[in-house]
């Protein structure tokens, strides 16, 4: 709790000298200030009555470029009650709902399928919704997935990654499809298989944050991205042609070849897609196909 | 102001169907979501796709059925359309690359799903929604069909006539949610209403977060009227401390559902004695509840769903993703034990009315997916029929919108299509309190595109200031008093004094959310801001369904009434409309059509 107090002291001080400014931007923030003032006295106030073994104190890291006392990166303490069952998700909702409705954070499905919730706690990637409270050491610390622009609180700037995704061509695109708007296009159950867990990616982000090579190589397409290219470049509907370019394009300058296998993105893979494992693949694959050109 | 021919609001399955179709069409269209469109709620979906696509299969069974499944409320023209284009359209995703689970000839794999005659859920193991999805943002993506993630659609910028049949939509206002900015989009042919579901309004739900009846409130306020609202779904095996769905296709391939005493309740209580588990989601749902309610349930709470006999390899094959939800969100071993499930809130058979080709009464207006109520699904939706919907219905809202030469529908839409009257009493006034911007249509009598969008935008800018700069309470406190009373009283089994206790509750959140502001200041990424709009689409939603329940006097699909416990066909085969009227919630209602392509669907007594 010590850094929001503090917080707290300096901004009321800051208001003070501000009242004589007459922009309504500013009255109203100062306006702000002095409820959250009050809001924060609300809240130790109901912290105080928590019970120490039944709460659990989560440290979060806050930041908005426009607001003041927040554009200094800072973390937050806030004492959320605990259940069985709870997870990082849970506490965070807990936490904005009933203490600080100004944190903020993305999240939708709350079961680890729209991959919004990529989070850096303890010091590992991790979805939000999907890690148990009871499974963590305690304090509980929460930050936005590193390597990543903060946009504010938690929540990162995702362009670069979607862009990496769309660099790869990330669409099924056969050299042929069947005529007949009816007839299927047979794929064997072995090769479903063989894409099945690149097709399990949900686009969080988790691995391409891991990723040191990423962290230093901006142009690297990730792991993510190779991930993406994998699965299409395996699907045995696609054809020769479509998966020539393909390796053409994970080949790059900036593809498979920067992987050391770390297996830093592996580890962190809420769905446990065997990344590296797919990146080793398709280094063999560009090798076997280049033997084959030579 | 940004400009496109076609603007589709979300991007989940039918939104970005309807945006391919759009663009397959040769139309300029965008994408305008509050998420990213691979985070939309159509991912969580898990069971399948229905489509009759083998021989002993045809689409007349899947309408036969989907018309039984519907209890006789979905509208004749709506299943026949939907069950005839379903074939094409699966095999048309399946030519876009969808992973389908495969048989050993390599063609995709069928299975048994509720209510169904014939094994024709196509499937991509347990999470069938997020490969569709994926699949078709990938289809977006290479068609470089424009997308405004992050970008949340507040209002319909729609002409003032005073009928609404009469007004015409030209656009939508936005506010980007990274910048804090507020933008006009003008549609010159038409916008999409593609925002998902409304499960928010309750507090046990499948859905997202980001479900909150945002299309349908719109649309409602905007003057479209709202169908069969009280129709809603409980999905039979939801876990019981989450809301997490554990997919249908569990029952598909076979698991079983068992009570304290470790009875299989379905048969033993004669709930379904042919199809047992594979009964439709409503009987099923309720014979749960009627366990728990009668002292069997486990821990007076849930029922136990096994599937250990499936087998471990078999499990692996099909429902892999299952055995991760139960473990990750109830912390069980489902190939070591049973799983506990629950009836938990679903999908919305109702919403905004439209007609097979998607629109709504207000020229330019157009619906899609579970926003939308063309009637497919009636009383009661067949699991495995929301996939095939938001392809069918969203290609044709989709082509239409850009322009595309279609068979004039046959559902009519608007205050024209009107029957009769309705009458309900609720004890306390429903609406509006005091009717504000967002409460009528855009004013100054404009009727030219441009004044009607700007219009618009300044309503909601100063919609926006006003939340901003005002104090009051926070809506977190608003949204959780909704989400109570509708779970405690407009649940699987309705009562009038509860249906009624609901709607006095409801006009309290209302007078709630009058006090309600944003205490974040920044125009950064302010969820706050976001989420306190919203509340007030849950408001208008939650209302609608409560006023549904109160007026259908019957008992048909989903909908359960104490005092009512007869599905009476003479009086009540029709659609319940709820009109906002500028505020003043006015019910009547519009007939169901009954009248197929191949034969008329003679109302029969419902057994599984």
């Amino acid at each position: 709790m010590s850094t929001q107090i503090e917080q707290q002291e300096s901004e009321t001080e800051e208001q003070t000298e501000e009242q004589t400014v007459e922009s309504p931007g500013e009255r109203r923030r100062a306006q702000k200030r002095e409820r959250e003032a009050e809001r924060q006295a609300q809240r130790e106030t109901e912290e105080a009555t928590l019970d120490d073994e039944e709460t659990v104190l989560l440290k979060v890291f806050r930041y908005d470029p426009e607001v003041e006392g927040k554009q200094e990166p800072r973390f937050d303490d806030f004492r959320v009650p605990f259940h069985k069952g709870m997870t990082v998700l849970d506490a965070l909702i807990y936490a904005r709902d009933e203490y600080d409705s100004s944190l903020t954070f993305r999240h939708s499905c709350r079961q680890a399928v729209c991959g919004s919730d990529a989070l850096f706690v303890n010091g590992s990637q991790m979805l939000g919704c999907k890690t148990q409270l009871a499974d963590l050491e305690s304090p509980v610390r929460i930050e936005p997935l590193p390597h990543q622009e903060v946009v504010k609180d938690l929540v990162v700037d995702m362009e670069h990654f979607y862009d990496q995704m769309h660099a790869v061509e990330p669409y099924f695109d056969a050299d042929e499809t069947p005529e007949d708007s009816l007839e299927e296009q047979r794929q064997s159950r072995e090769n479903r298989e063989k894409v099945k867990m690149s097709t399990r990616c949900i686009w969080c982000g988790a691995c391409m944050s891991s990723c040191n090579i990423a962290a230093g190589d901006n142009e690297y397409l990730g792991p993510a991205a190779i991930n993406k290219a994998y699965r299409f470049a395996m699907d045995e509907r696609e054809g020769a042609d479509r998966k020539q370019e393909r390796l053409r394009i994970i080949e790059q300058e900036h593809g498979v070849w920067r992987c050391q296998t770390q297996f830093s993105c592996t580890e962190v893979c809420p769905k446990d897609i065997p990344l590296t494992e797919h990146i080793q693949e398709l280094k063999r694959e560009a090798v076997k196909n280049n033997l084959k050109f030579w | 102001m940004y400009e496109h021919d076609v603007i589709v609001v979300g991007a989940g399955g039918a939104g970005l169907r309807a945006a391919i179709a759009a663009d397959e069409e040769g139309a300029d269209v965008a994408l305008v979501t509050k998420l990213h469109p691979v985070r939309s709620h159509t991912g969580a979906a898990e069971g399948g796709i229905n489509a009759a696509l083998r021989e002993g299969d045809s689409w007349d069974l899947h309408a036969y059925d989907t018309m039984k499944g519907s209890d006789y409320l979905a509208d004749a023209p709506a299943v026949d359309t939907f069950a005839k284009s379903a074939p094409e359209e699966v095999i048309q995703i399946e030519h876009w690359g969808m992973p389908f689970s495969r048989e050993d000839d390599g063609r995709v794999s069928q299975r048994p799903f509720g209510g169904m005659s014939f094994p024709r859920t196509t499937y991509a193991g347990a999470e069938t929604g997020h490969h569709l999805l994926h699949t078709m943002y990938e289809q977006a993506v290479k068609r470089g069909i424009e997308v405004y993630d992050e970008w949340y659609v507040t209002n319909l910028a729609v002409t003032d006539h005073e009928n609404p049949e009469d007004r015409e939509c030209h656009g939508c206002v936005a506010y980007d949610i990274k910048s804090g900015e507020i933008h006009g989009f003008r549609a010159n042919n038409g916008v999409i209403l593609a925002t998902g579901g409304l499960g928010q309004a309750f507090d046990h739900t499948t859905n997202a977060v980001a479900n909150t009846g945002d299309g349908c409130a719109m649309a409602y306020r905007a003057g479209a009227p709202m169908e069969d609202m009280e129709m809603i779904q409980f999905h039979p095996t939801t876990l019981p401390s989450t809301g997490v769905l554990i997919s249908e296709g569990v029952r598909g391939e076979g698991g079983i559902l068992y009570n304290e005493d470790e009875e299989r309740f379905m048969f033993e209580y004669g709930y379904a004695n042919n199809d047992g588990e594979l009964a439709s989601r409503d009987v099923v749902s309720r014979a749960e509840l009627t366990e728990v309610n009668e002292g069997r349930g486990i821990e007076d709470e849930y029922v136990d769903l096994d599937m250990r006999h499936l087998g471990e390899e078999r499990i692996l094959d099909r429902l892999e993703n299952i055995l991760h939800l139960a473990e990750d969100f109830e912390g069980v071993d489902g190939l070591d034990e049973p799983m506990p499930v629950k009836p938990g809130q679903h999908y919305a058979m109702g919403g905004v009315e439209c007609d097979e080709n998607g629109e709504t009464c207000i020229s330019g207006l157009y619906a899609a997916g579970e926003t939308a109520c063309v009637s497919l699904h009636g009383a009661n939706r067949l699991g495995g029929n929301a996939l095939p919907e938001l392809l069918v219905f969203g290609a044709r809202a989709g082509w239409h919108a850009a322009g595309k030469e279609m068979k004039t529908a046959e559902i009519g839409t608007g205050p024209s299509a009107k029957s009769e009257d309705g009458a309900v009493e609720p004890p306390v006034e429903p609406g509006a309190i005091d009717a504000s911007s967002e409460d009528v249509v855009a004013d100054g009598a404009a009727v030219e595109p441009t004044a009607v969008i700007e219009n618009a935008v300044e309503n909601e800018r100063e919609r926006v200031e006003t939340l901003l700069e005002a104090d009051g309470i926070n809506h977190a406190n608003v949204r959780a008093d909704v989400q109570q009373t509708m779970t405690q009283n407009v649940n699987v089994f309705r009562e009038e004094e509860s249906v009624k206790t609901a709607l006095r509750d409801l006009r309290e959140a209302r007078k709630e959310y009058e006090n309600v502001a944003v205490s974040d200041p920044s125009r950064t990424y302010n969820t706050d801001l976001i989420h306190t709009i919203e509340t007030r689409n849950i408001l208008d939603v939650a209302e609608a369904i409560t006023l549904g329940a109160l007026a259908r006097e019957e008992f048909r699909g989903a909908h359960w009434r104490a005092e009512h416990q007869e599905r009476k066909d003479d009086e009540w085969i029709k659609h319940t409309m709820l009109a906002w009227s500028d505020g003043t919630p006015e019910l009547y209602y519009k007939p169901v059509n009954l009248e197929g392509d191949e034969e008329t669907y003679e109302p029969k007594e419902r057994s599984y």
